[in-house]
């Protein structure tokens, strides 16, 4: 085997004990399931209420907007569970073994990309149910979906970076709460972003965050010419930017996480 | 036959704080070696090295002839670690988990399937096979752990602390297993604190102290670095300590230990009986009351006292030690 090899083979093993953990233990599926479902329900009864988007309804504005909130929390779920394998010394183990350094890290995104899709499409439903409707092409929708798992999917190894540096999993949620919040509130999710006041307008439109809603407002066509053209370029040119965005931080992330690993020793 | 491990002048820091301060080992194969000394000394970061874990800041090692931070990727297909806290996946079952061990150690799906039927035999662990690990005993747990380090059948063992934190009954349990390993030929080296448990398994036993080996030998030479037998003792009365400290002072030939808390006395003497009737007769005279005498052979917590001028566990931890006289003589010493 080469090492190309190794580490997709490797990486399945370790997918495969995620899978299993999740079989086992289905209270982390039941929080992607049911809180994006909170999510979709809160945000279109309790904001959908007072506040308007111009040219239309303010939930199919915000249903793509709660899929990125979703994810982004889904994401630290790699993190998190890192921290515990870490905290638990199964990390020694796997390092002493033959297998490619990479492939733990792979098999956790992959496996937390899945409970991702779940999310995805649990709110979707959700979201048909309460009006979110779609207005693109079929495959302009898939698109929307799949670039909505390849941000999710890029954004596990910022979690999994995150939480290597950090180690241990009190400190990981602290600090993912910390940074994720204002990550969240400081972009289009909720509000359109240009109408916030100057400097938060332009931190909110250069948000990597702002950047793939809008990707997955225009793919799944919730967007409407009667609301304002924002200014910054990732706006403008959303699902390409989105792309860009995604494809960055796998190429600073995942070479940062996996040489993380490399040196991390439990304890 | 050259040796299966070897280590020259390994150095490791921790920023100011020195794990390991010029450590050299030389393990034959096919042998048992134990690094013994107590927590902190650089026991696991010595076997922490030699599993390719950590690199070194200075020195170099090798094993089963390969270099551990050269050849890393290819040795850590002969090597097994099993390391102080059980790596084991709770949620997996005790099979699934040696299955998953093959598949990394690329046995492919059909071999990891057997080699787990196998060992999960091995290690009596049949019947909770298919149940998550999450279940399991303490005692449990360290077996398919170390049930785990050898699904690759391979040459060089490292087992780092394997018994700390069982009970007195598991403990033994796991060094059966260990025994019956080794005899089919493994070179194994373990790291222990306990002195009963280096005295049992190794043939060669280093003593770690400060990040360095401080003596080498079999049990048997260390035990007679320190020379002949102790005569033990114990009294009714704290009071009586101070008359027996007197008395027997003439008769010591090293330093004498007094637990004041189990009242009990150990004096390294030269003559054996004799020397030990010729105390009774001493404190007899004084009008000690003795509740319990007798002789015994040095054990290596005499050892590490005599070649360090401290206990094993006095540097810390002393919970893990229940059930060993260090403890005691510890309190004694903390006094």
């Amino acid at each position: 085997m080469n090492a190309l090899q190794t580490a997709i083979a490797d990486g399945m093993t370790i997918t495969k004990r995620n899978t299993l953990k999740i079989k086992r233990v289905p209270d982390q599926l039941g929080g992607a399931i049911i809180l994006p479902i909170v999510f979709v329900l809160l945000f279109a009864y309790v904001f959908g209420s007072m506040i308007d988007v111009p040219g239309m309804s303010y939930r199919e504005y915000m249903v793509p907007g709660v899929f990125v909130v979703a994810i982004v929390s889904g994401a630290q779920i790699t993190g998190y569970t890192l921290t515990l394998d870490l905290r638990k010394g199964i990390f020694d183990r796997f390092r002493t073994l033959p297998m490619a350094p990479s492939a733990v890290l792979i098999g956790q995104t992959l496996c937390d990309v899945l409970m991702n899709l779940t999310s995805v499409v649990v709110m979707a439903v959700v979201g048909l149910a309460v009006g979110w409707r779609i207005h693109s092409t079929p495959y302009e929708a898939a698109m929307g979906l799949l670039l909505l798992l390849f941000f999710s999917y890029a954004f596990s190894w910022v979690t999994a970076t995150v939480a290597l540096a950090l180690r241990t999993p009190e400190v990981f949620n602290n600090v993912a709460t910390v940074v994720s919040m204002p990550l969240m509130f400081l972009s289009n999710v909720f509000v359109d972003s240009s109408r916030l006041p100057g400097p938060l307008m332009v931190v909110a439109e250069w948000n990597p965050v702002s950047t793939i809603v809008q990707g997955a407002r225009v793919l799944f066509g919730n967007t409407s010419p009667a609301m304002p053209v924002p200014g910054a370029w990732p706006l403008q040119h959303a699902v390409a930017a989105s792309l860009l965005w995604s494809v960055l931080i796998l190429v600073v992330f995942a070479p940062l996480a996996t040489r993380l690993y490399k040196r991390a020793v439990s304890r | 036959m050259p040796p299966a491990i070897t280590a020259e002048g390994l150095v490791k820091k921790y920023g100011d704080v020195t794990a390991l301060d010029g450590m050299d080992l030389s393990v034959p194969e096919g042998t048992v070696f134990g690094l013994l000394g107590p927590n902190g000394a650089g026991k696991t970061t010595a076997v922490r090295i030699l599993t390719t874990l950590l690199k070194p800041d200075a020195g170099h090692a090798t094993v089963a002839g390969l270099d551990v931070v050269g050849d890393a990727p290819r040795l850590r297909s002969r090597i097994g670690a099993s390391g102080q806290y059980a790596a084991v996946d709770d949620h997996l079952t005790g099979a699934e988990n040696l299955e998953m061990v093959g598949r990394l150690y690329h046995l492919g799906t059909r071999r990891s399937k057997e080699r787990a039927r196998e060992l999960l035999e091995r290690f009596d662990l049949v019947e909770a096979g298919d149940r998550p690990v999450q279940g399991y005993s303490g005692g449990m747990r360290r077996r398919l752990d170390l049930a785990g380090a050898l699904v690759a059948n391979p040459p060089v063992l490292f087992l780092d602390e394997p018994t700390t934190g069982l009970d007195p009954r598991a403990r033994v349990g796991l060094w059966d297993v260990i025994s019956e390993l080794v005899a089919g030929g493994t070179t194994l080296l373990l790291t222990t604190q306990y002195m009963e448990e280096a005295d049992r398994l190794a043939d060669g036993i280093a003593v770690v102290d400060h990040g360095r080996v401080i003596a080498l030998g079999t049990a048997d030479e260390l035990k007679d670095q320190v020379g002949g037998d102790r005569i033990e003792l114990t009294v009714t009365k704290e009071t009586d300590l101070e008359t027996v400290r007197r008395e027997l002072a003439p008769l010591a030939v090293g330093d004498m230990r007094i637990d004041a808390t189990a009242l009990r006395v150990t004096v390294p003497v030269t003559h054996g009986a004799a020397s030990l009737t010729d105390a009774l007769g001493r404190l007899a005279a004084e009008r000690v009351t003795v509740r319990d005498a007798g002789l015994r052979r040095p054990t290596l917590d005499d050892v590490f006292l005599a070649l360090t001028g401290h206990e094993a566990s006095a540097n810390e931890n002393p919970s893990a030690n229940e059930n060993l006289t260090a403890t005691a003589t510890a309190k004694e010493h903390s006094r």
